[in-house]
């Protein structure tokens, strides 16, 4: 049943750092968090890692994996060839505090950004009435566990710093889209904000955030598409640019 | 400490699962400064794990239902050890603690009516756990996570500062609440990503915390489960209720361990799962216990049938409640007829086609195999009795959220007791975050309002800064992360589900004999998200909660809800009439029973009286309740 492993492990700070190889036990059915506590406990006493739940359900374990984003408790060793050398890194997005834990303060000041729900005015506690098909749609999106893995692999911020400060990422598209979708929410502009401020026109639709969605939730395709398709109606549509033009002139809209 | 980071608030809330970030909204509601302090990053803390749901009597579902009926099954629940003012208070308010959420943007699942939809748990005897799928706990603390994002938010419209009132200090552990003149007057700790300490002034501090699983071995709680919030408060001065109270899960998971204590719900064995121990027995059927005998099959052909014919068979022994079940697994592990790992073995392979498997338990089939390659239609699993929730903890004035015995601290949620007795109801605990969460909250803008600031002297500071500072001082000392284990495998075989007085006396001692190896223990590296440093200061705290439970369950000589002694194994009404108050002398802890507050008569009167005579003694049932 146990193996030995083979791993490369990133250690090191803001300043300095780089791999370092480790030859630890793995027993059957283990993930890779286990590995990393079991050389936490026996090897490298202070070998940093973020982690909460140990149940996919928190999102804190994110790292990257072979390069790719994942979290580690949801992240089999048997699903590694028995030789093969496994390589741990920190989330390449964010800066690096220490070994494999991340400063991931830009996904809380980005949340900030975004206006909160709005209620209906007057609307008294228990008294919202809603259908289950139309909360099912922002459901999916409040699914999410905020792990960051969808940011960690969106081409737009991954390796380009500069695009950070006019660009939310895949996390905060499915927060608008859910509030967009909210039976209740009041605000009527998301969908133009998150083109104008949030810059949902940065993205290309490569799915990237969705193949590492450890939830599966759809972002592109039920969030970022259908945002997109209806930014660009009213923005490009010559009829609906039309309409919207004569309708103000009659004092309609 | 010239260079020391220092914050002065208002109120600063420790813990920021669902009670603290309740606490923190209403005192900032109220105007006061606060400070979300956790261990986590901000939406990490254990409530995510909280699946079935909040339970609040809205009557969407059965219009039968209200405050009293939910009052009546969470005293039953708690076998009448509730501090009846907690049960009642959260039965009439959990209601308005759904609806708020709501109105802050929750989306819980609805009936046809459009209302918020509710269903069925044990205990409950109405339709009354508003969810979201699986995943309630989730939801919830995401929405106060939003709550405070939105009160952020006006700040910065207002004041053009985010956090002008309302700041979270995430990643940081709070080592010490500080007192000055016998009063609160703030907390110290350290940043989790630096090592650098941490100061915070303030005359009002909420405990939020959560629990305690992590004391041991066998759990279905995070890391953050070490206790901080019972040992910081027992260390301030107040004092904790029955913390010989634990909710242990008859099948947690044990092996592997990438899903050690991970909750095998009772479904699997509700669908023909078996348990067996390692000589292949089919065990139950040796501890069906005399009052069942006529429900529960005794032999093999019988119990199998009945999953054909419910009507003409008596139910498989593996179907007896939780904690029959868990009783049987720990006789057949302290016999030697355990698995490697200390387990017996839960399997449903043999016995139902992997279709139906996949069909009738889809979420177990893909946790198993997804966490741990365990595929459940292929092999059995390893399980045995998991540390859920503590029912003890901080003794508190139910309306307040006052800690006893301590000006200025307040404590809410699992790190409060009292509120759910000797056991608690699946469903109670998401709505105790939000009722005592916000009351905690209350209770200290009062407090605050009522007196002034409490400034922390520098000889303060300096015995607080000196604290965290020791175990890089040594070298070659004890290791952390050892003794940890060891106290796991104490807790874990002698102040489990099942306990004797040997068994507890023989614990004391040797948690004795740790805490005091753990003064020596030398930390190796520096203080930069430094997890073997961090463990030195959580150890700390899960010895005093260990010390607290052995004490207290070695003096409670009855089984009662998540006690258990099989030297005592029944219920005792003289032993219901006693709190068991656990304090720190700075060196010890000890243990006084003190009088359970007395139920009034209008709440006495909303039960059957032959009901009472279960719990209550021929005294206490002819006064018919206090007045």
């Amino acid at each position: 049943m146990a193996r030995t492993l083979k791993l490369r492990i990133w250690r090191g700070d803001d300043k300095t750092g780089g791999l370092q190889d480790v030859t630890v036990e793995a027993n059957h059915g283990e993930v890779v968090l286990d590995i990393i506590h079991r050389v936490q406990a026996t090897q490298m006493g202070d070998l940093a890692v973020r982690w909460n739940c140990k149940a996919g359900k928190c999102g804190s374990c994110s790292m990257e994996i072979n390069g790719k984003p994942r979290l580690a408790c949801m992240t089999q060793v048997a699903s590694y060839a028995e030789d093969e050398t496994i390589t741990i890194t920190p989330l390449r997005a964010f800066p690096v505090i220490k070994d494999l834990v991340t400063d991931v303060s830009f996904n809380y000041k980005k949340a900030l950004e975004i206006p909160s729900v709005s209620m209906p005015e007057g609307m008294k506690p228990g008294e919202p009435r809603m259908e289950q098909i139309d909360v099912e749609r922002s459901q999916e999106f409040r699914k999410c566990i905020e792990c960051f893995l969808c940011q960690d692999t969106c081409h737009v911020i991954r390796d380009h710093e500069e695009n950070k400060k006019s660009f939310a990422g895949p996390r905060f598209f499915i927060r608008i889209a859910e509030l967009d979708m909210h039976p209740l929410d009041t605000l009527r502009n998301r969908k133009k904000t998150a083109q104008e401020e949030h810059g949902l026109g940065m993205c290309n639709i490569t799915k990237c955030c969705t193949e590492v969605c450890p939830e599966h939730i759809r972002i592109t395709d039920n969030a970022i598409i259908p945002m997109k398709e209806r930014v660009v109606d009213e923005k490009y549509d010559p009829l609906r640019w039309l309409g919207s033009k004569i309708r103000k002139r009659e004092g309609i809209l | 400490m010239a260079n020391l980071e220092k914050h002065s608030y208002d109120v600063v809330v420790i813990g920021a699962g669902g009670a603290g970030l309740r606490a923190a909204v209403e005192a900032r509601d109220a105007g006061l400064r606060v400070a979300i302090v956790c261990k986590s990053l901000f939406g990490k803390a254990h409530t995510v794990m909280a699946e079935g749901g909040a339970a609040a009597s809205m009557g969407n579902v059965n219009d039968n239902d209200n405050w009293m009926v939910h009052f009546r099954d969470t005293m039953r629940g708690g076998k009448f050890l509730n501090h009846y003012r907690m049960a009642e208070l959260h039965a009439k308010e959990a209601p308005d603690r759904i609806w708020e959420l709501e109105m802050w943007g929750a989306l819980f699942d609805r009936t046809k009516e459009g209302k918020i939809s509710q269903r069925n748990f044990g205990g409950h005897e109405y339709p009354r756990l508003a969810h979201v799928g699986d995943r309630t706990g989730l939801e919830l603390i995401r929405t106060m996570q939003q709550r405070i994002v939105a009160l952020q938010q006006q700040d910065k419209k207002e004041f053009g500062d985010f956090e002008k009132n309302l700041k979270v200090f995430a990643e940081v552990t709070i080592t010490e609440i500080l007192k000055e003149n016998g009063k609160i007057a703030g907390a110290y700790g350290y940043r989790r990503e630096t090592g650098e300490e941490i100061l915070f002034e303030a005359p009002a501090v909420v405990i939020a915390t959560g629990g305690v699983g992590k004391t041991f071995k066998i759990t279905s709680n995070s890391w953050e489960g070490t206790g901080d919030g019972h040992a910081l408060a027992l260390k301030a001065g107040a004092n904790l209720v029955d913390m010989e109270f634990l909710q242990f899960h008859p099948t947690g998971m044990v092996w592997p361990l990438s899903v050690k204590g991970i909750l095998v719900t009772e479904s699997v064995r509700g669908e023909g799962g078996i348990l067996t121990n390692s000589l292949g027995e089919r065990f139950m059927f040796k501890y069906i216990p005399d009052v069942f005998k006529d429900k529960y099959a005794d032999n093999e052909e019988e119990a199998d049938r009945w999953y054909l014919d419910q009507d003409n068979n008596r139910r498989p022994p593996e179907l007896l409640p939780r904690d029959e079940v868990a009783r049987a697994i720990n006789s057949e592990v302290k016999a030697g007829r355990g698995t490697e790992h200390g387990g017996v073995f839960l399997d449903v392979s043999k016995r139902i086609p992997a279709d139906v498997i996949k069909k009738r338990l889809p979420s177990m089939w893909h946790q198993f195999y997804e966490l741990a390659g365990v595929d459940i239609t292929k092999e059995a699993m390893e399980v045995g009795p998991t540390c859920h929730y503590v029912m003890g903890g901080v003794e508190v004035d139910p309306d307040s959220a006052a800690a006893v015995g301590v000006d200025g601290l307040f404590a809410a949620g699992e790190v409060a007791g009292g509120m759910h007795g000797s056991n608690r109801l699946g469903g109670n605990s998401l709505t105790d975050l939000l009722v005592f969460g916000r009351r905690a909250g209350v209770g200290a803008v009062e407090y605050v309002k009522s007196h002034g600031a409490n400034p922390v002297s520098d000889a303060t500071i300096a015995k607080a800064a000196a604290r965290i500072e020791a175990p890089f001082t040594r070298t070659g000392g004890e290791n952390a992360y050892s003794l940890h284990q060891e106290l796991q495998e104490i807790t874990h075989n002698l102040v489990g589900i099942i306990r004797t007085g040997a068994e507890l006396q023989e614990a004391i001692e040797k948690i004795a004999d740790i805490r005091k190896r753990s003064a020596n223990i030398s930390v190796a590296g520096d203080r930069k998200f430094n997890p073997g440093f961090h463990l030195a200061f959580d150890l700390d705290n899960m010895l005093l909660v260990a010390e607290s439970t052995a004490k207290s369950a070695l003096l409670r000589e009855e089984s009662r809800g998540g006690h258990t002694r099989d030297d005592f194994p029944t219920m005792n009404s003289t032993w219901r009439q006693v709190n068991n108050i656990a304090s720190f002398d700075g060196e010890k802890v000890s243990i006084k029973k003190q009088a359970l507050p007395e139920i009034p008569k209008e709440l006495f009167d909303l039960f059957d009286v032959h009901e009472l005579e279960k719990y209550m003694t021929p005294a206490e049932i002819a006064k018919g309740g206090s007045n």
